[in-house]
């Protein structure tokens, strides 16, 4: 698994790479409420807004770690967004992107890195 | 001055303990230059019974619309207000609130609007209803904003029968936004005409019933033709009494209805505040925009109200919000949900039936008038007359036989021809001598 | 000797080691929904006479769906529930950029005067130069306090001025073939600012904050160039604080060529001191609501008429009043003199009933006495700010705040209570709370606005209750924080509940 600046992580398996919230940003946000999943074949930039997590009094844009096309999305988050608080990093995923340049991930933080990171905050 | 509680020795205590010699002093943040060193030029202040007179002199040189025959609709509506609503409206518990950002001690208001969104719901025939708009224009204006989002199309067709403000107050706020705006023909029954305008860009279709000429329109159709390419169809009544008696916008499949509230609860107020009615389908209440009010419980399991679904507002989406509008029409939605629980649906449907019976009786009255043809074909307590002369003279010179006529067309829309179209409108508080009266008087003028 | 109240028991036999909590009867009052029958009205209608035949086919064919009540219930209904508000009339409502300040009721005797309330805005103008007057009355009042040539008076809310100013400015720039793309707006801004530059069609940009609290000048400067339409800045700006260099802004952004628009929200801190046109603006819009006192109603309705200056006023929108001879009349449509009006933002002539309101206010108190409020406002902010800094941090310590005083929360480090736990605790004190979390730019922002109608006693009263908050936060005593409020109609609500699963109307 690895992670972004933005809280993003993203599982790579085969071409095909799941996206969520990492633990810590599920935690800061607060209870989610709603979550505002992409349409299937649309194609993003790495950076590029993906998807919406909205707390009470928050609305926060997830951005893509990594560039590719939405070939899938959680599709049970709409109806139950608490799971992005309960299991941010597995069952909370959103979106699975078919990588355009399976290198990007490599580029991001492992684990430990973004634990340091985060202790920089 | 009797608003200004604070004394003197007040006010010399407090400068002691924020240990500054003088007010002036609290003000040195601004440039020297821009500190004014007296009152600037206007009247000094006055006492009550002074101002009093002052505001009652200039109200005197107005002439009511209770004060005589009176037919003006066309968009405001005169209607008879219990004084139950008033008294309730000007408790201070209402009137000196704000809104209810801390829902444990505002349980009223936001029950009341809980409320008034039910209402509207149920009379537009659509399942959700926001806490209310500034007006019906502008509750138009965002319905026609909101369309473009949900389609993410560019286009919207209005209608020739919707009124000639709200299309002015639509393209007003779309233009600058990216969105344009086709307003069809001005004509008495042409709202399909609208079906034939759409296309692939279109993102809503705009009708009005009973629209700017009074015209009442079955949607139904047009609700089919706007699906079947893609668009939303957008339902305008500017006449809530209508509810009591027409098939609602939900029920000829409207996706958004939108209407003036003003007819129950309000004054005519000369043109403001009223209150907007905004209602849409569910799938589509995360595009709406304005307040919302949600049931929920409090910690101790009590059933309770809050403002909710704020993430669509400006306060936190900021640039990204659905709309900047940061109000509702609070009080007058109040005026609003009272008038309507004191006439439930069996005293709404009686008041439409006696105001359709009431223009029907002017219809007639005015239709003996030689010279004069209603050229509505099916109205509900408002239509037009065509006269062998220009409206706008004719009216004023039938003030001069104590008769405020109705609204000339041509006053909304001058540039339409149709300069001898008169809007004509009668509610439960005209009475048969007043259509008399009226169509008596207007003989004389043509003769 | 008649005996028959003889050994009633006229004092209380309870214990006082069982304090109540309880601050007055709050009835559990159902919805009309539950409360109302179909067939049940509170009016009395005649038989209409003839029925409605001739619409066969366009009928409502099922029942509407709305029940009804009888007069008495319906009074009851609604007193009930109103008890369950706070209000102005009831204590101190210090909500930060709210102005909550007391509502004259000579104001709604006036607005309801039938002379003014029941008058259709499309009757004959021979019929209605008493309202084209009052219209014209209010804005003198209002071009002669702001020192600008010209105002709009149709927008019904601040955020509605917000618009109509930013429209303006677009005409302005599109008359001239430029066209720009940006608005400039501080981090501090109210969240109308950026949302209506992005309903004007605008990409909004961010000006930095300087640590005293106002606009960084280096910042704006750098940000400002042929793109930049205007700049939004609220002046007093929304942390309580006069922007010192607004002189410097408005130079800044007319040699860029762009226009100085001011949120107005905060013009009650100035008005009678200061004019916005002698400071470089070019547009605001004044909430009636806040500096003129109409009344707030639960949540509106509202009024932001815009001032203009002669650069802007050309492309108002309609309506206006204009004077001749044969007395006032109405512009009304976007031609002959009125053609480069950027169109109409309502229909008919704006909120009437407002415009009457605020000028018995503006008659009322006279040109010196809307001085004493900047006065008495500024006075009363700066009160509070230095009571209250015996214990909590001032966002802005230095130098005097205007019309409110801005805390942080970093006197609540290390207590475990949080901005929203004193809020709630104030409640149980019987106070409506400050604004919290507004402005983003401080950390756990209590904005506390007492305006110049709440008598020293009150804000005493107000301040001795914050402060013994403070002191049992800082003393551990978290219960009396974590579950408050105790004694309001209801305790804290599950707004995640609401949020997830909207009910947003009575569902059978």
């Amino acid at each position: 698994m690895r992670f972004s600046k933005e809280h993003e992580w993203v599982e790579v398996s085969g071409e095909v790479a799941a996206v969520g919230v990492t633990a810590y940003a599920a935690g800061q946000l607060g209870d989610v409420v709603f979550v505002e999943l992409p349409e299937l074949g649309k194609t993003v930039k790495a950076g590029e807004p993906l998807a919406v997590v909205e707390s009470v009094k928050a609305a926060s844009d997830v951005y893509a770690p990594v560039s590719g096309e939405v070939v899938e999305v959680n599709a049970g988050l709409p109806d139950a967004p608490e799971t992005v608080n309960a299991s941010p990093e597995r069952d909370g995923w959103m979106v699975k992107l078919r990588l355009a340049n399976p290198a990007e991930a490599e580029g991001l933080m492992d684990r430990a890195a973004y634990e340091q990171f985060l202790s920089t905050l | 001055m009797r608003y200004l509680p604070l004394t003197d020795a007040d006010r010399a205590e407090m400068l002691k303990v924020v240990g500054e010699g003088s007010v002036e002093a609290l003000f040195h943040d601004v440039p020297a230059a821009a500190r004014l060193a007296g009152p600037v030029d206007l009247p000094a202040h006055l006492g009550e019974l002074e101002v009093e007179q002052a505001l009652s002199r200039l109200a005197a040189r107005n002439r009511p619309a209770g004060a005589g025959p009176f037919f003006c609709g066309a968009g405001a509506y005169r209607h008879h207000v219990p004084a139950s609503v008033d008294h309730i409206i000007q408790r201070s518990e209402f009137l000196t609130s704000y809104t209810p950002y801390q829902p444990e001690i505002a349980q009223g208001t936001l029950q009341v609007l809980f409320e008034f969104q039910t209402q509207v719901a149920q009379l537009t025939g659509l399942p959700v209803a926001n806490a209310s708009m500034y007006d019906g224009s502008t509750a138009c204006a965002e319905a026609v904003m909101m369309a473009a989002r949900i389609t993410k199309r560019s286009k919207a067709i209005l209608s020739g029968g919707l009124h000639p403000h709200y299309a002015e107050a639509t393209w007003t706020l779309a233009h600058s936004a990216g969105v344009t705006t086709e307003r069809l023909a001005p004509a008495p029954d042409a709202e399909a005409a609208v079906i034939g305008a759409i296309d692939r860009d279109t993102a809503c279709v705009v009708v009005q019933t009973p629209n700017v000429f009074g015209t009442v329109t079955d949607v139904a159709a047009i609700a089919e033709a706007a699906h079947a390419a893609g668009a939303l169809l957008v339902v305008v009544t500017t006449e809530a009494v209508a509810f009591g008696l027409l098939k609602s916008p939900g029920e000829m499949g409207a996706d958004i209805a939108v209407g003036e509230g003003q007819s129950i609860g309000n004054a005519l107020n000369f043109g403001g505040p009223y209150v907007g009615l905004f209602a849409c389908r569910e799938a589509h209440v995360r595009q709406m925009p304005g307040r919302l009010c949600g049931e929920t419980v409090d910690a101790d399991g009590r059933r309770g109200f809050v403002l909710t679904l704020s993430t669509r507002e400006q306060h936190i989406r900021r640039e990204k919000a659905t709309s900047n509008i940061c109000t509702n029409s609070g009080l007058c939605a109040l005026a609003f949900s009272i008038h309507m629980t004191l006439l439930g649906q069996a005293g709404l449907k009686r008041l439409a039936e006696i105001n359709h019976a009431r223009a029907r009786r002017l219809d007639a009255a005015l239709a003996a008038v030689p010279g004069v043809r209603c050229i509505t074909p099916r109205f509900f307590n408002e239509f037009a007359v065509r006269l062998p002369t220009p409206a706008a003279p004719l009216a004023d010179a039938l003030v001069q036989r104590g008769i405020v006529a109705g609204v000339p067309y041509a006053r909304l829309d001058p540039e339409a021809g149709l300069d001898d179209v008169l809007l004509v409108c009668a509610t439960e508080t005209t009475s048969s001598d007043d259509i008399a009266a009226f169509a008596a008087a207007l003989a004389q003028e043509l003769s | 000797m008649n005996m028959l109240n003889v050994g009633r028991v006229t004092r209380s036999e309870l214990a006082a080691d069982a304090p109540s909590e309880a601050h007055g009867i709050v009835h559990d009052e159902p919805l009309i929904f539950e409360l109302g029958g179909w067939e049940k009205t509170g009016v009395d209608l005649p038989d209409p006479e003839l029925d409605a035949g001739d619409l066969a086919g366009l009928l409502r064919q099922a029942p509407i769906g709305l029940p009804g009540l009888s007069e008495p219930e319906t009074l009851r209904h609604y007193v009930r529930l109103s008890q369950k508000n706070h209000a102005i009339d009831l204590a101190m409502y210090p909500l930060g950029s709210c102005t909550m300040k007391h509502n004259p009721r000579l104001n709604e005797k006036i607005a309801r005067l039938p002379g003014f309330a029941d008058l259709h805005p499309m009757q004959p103008v021979s019929t209605v130069q008493g309202a084209l007057a009052v219209m014209d009355l209010l804005a003198h009042w209002l071009k002669t306090l702001t020192g600008l040539p010209a105002v709009a008076l149709s927008p019904k809310a601040g955020a509605h001025g917000e618009l109509c100013g930013l429209l303006a400015i677009r005409a302005a720039h599109e008359a001239r073939g430029d066209a720009r793309r940006k608005v400039l707006v501080p981090s501090s801004a109210h969240g109308t600012n950026p949302a209506t530059a992005a309903l004007a069609g605008y990409q909004v940009e961010e000006i930095a904050q300087t640590p005293n609290g106002r606009v960084d000048l280096a910042d704006l400067a750098a940000k400002l160039g042929p793109e930049a339409a205007a700049v939004m800045v609220t002046n007093p700006n929304t942390c309580g604080l006069f922007e010192r260099d607004v002189l410097e802004i408005a130079r800044l952004t007319h040699e860029a060529g762009a226009y100085f628009y001011c949120d107005g929200a905060n013009f009650n801190a100035i008005v009678g001191r200061v004019r916005p046109g002698d400071l470089g603006v070019d547009a605001m819009h004044i909430n009636l609501h806040k500096t003129f006192s109409t009344p707030h109603g639960g949540g509106g309705p509202g009024a932001g008429p815009v001032v203009l200056s002669q650069a802007l006023a050309p492309y108002a929108p309609t309506p206006w009043v204009v004077s001749g001879a044969a007395g006032f009349d109405l512009v009304e449509e976007r031609r002959g003199e009125a053609a480069s009006a950027f169109g109409r933002l309502c229909a008919f002539h704006g909120q009437m009933g407002m415009y009457v309101r605020a000028l018995t206010y503006m008659m009322s108190h006279g040109a010196d006495g809307l001085r004493q409020v900047a006065d008495d406002a500024v006075l009363s902010a700066n009160y509070v700010k230095a009571r209250l800094s015996e214990a909590m941090t001032a966002a802005f310590p230095d130098g005097p705040c205007m019309h409110e005083a801005l805390f942080d929360d970093r006197w609540l480090e290390g207590t475990g209570v949080t901005t929203l736990d004193i809020a709630k605790a104030l409640i149980d004190q019987g106070f409506h709370p400050m604004t919290m979390y507004f402005p983003l730019v401080v950390h756990g922002a209590m904005l506390i606005e007492p305006t110049e109608t709440e008598p020293k006693r009150e804000i005493d009263r107000f301040c001795d209750a914050l402060l013994d908050l403070a002191a049992a936060a800082k003393a551990g005593e978290t219960a009396k924080f974590k579950g408050a409020p105790f004694k309001a109609p209801l305790r804290r609500l599950d707004e995640t509940a609401a949020a997830r699963k909207p009910r947003l109307r009575w569902t059978p």
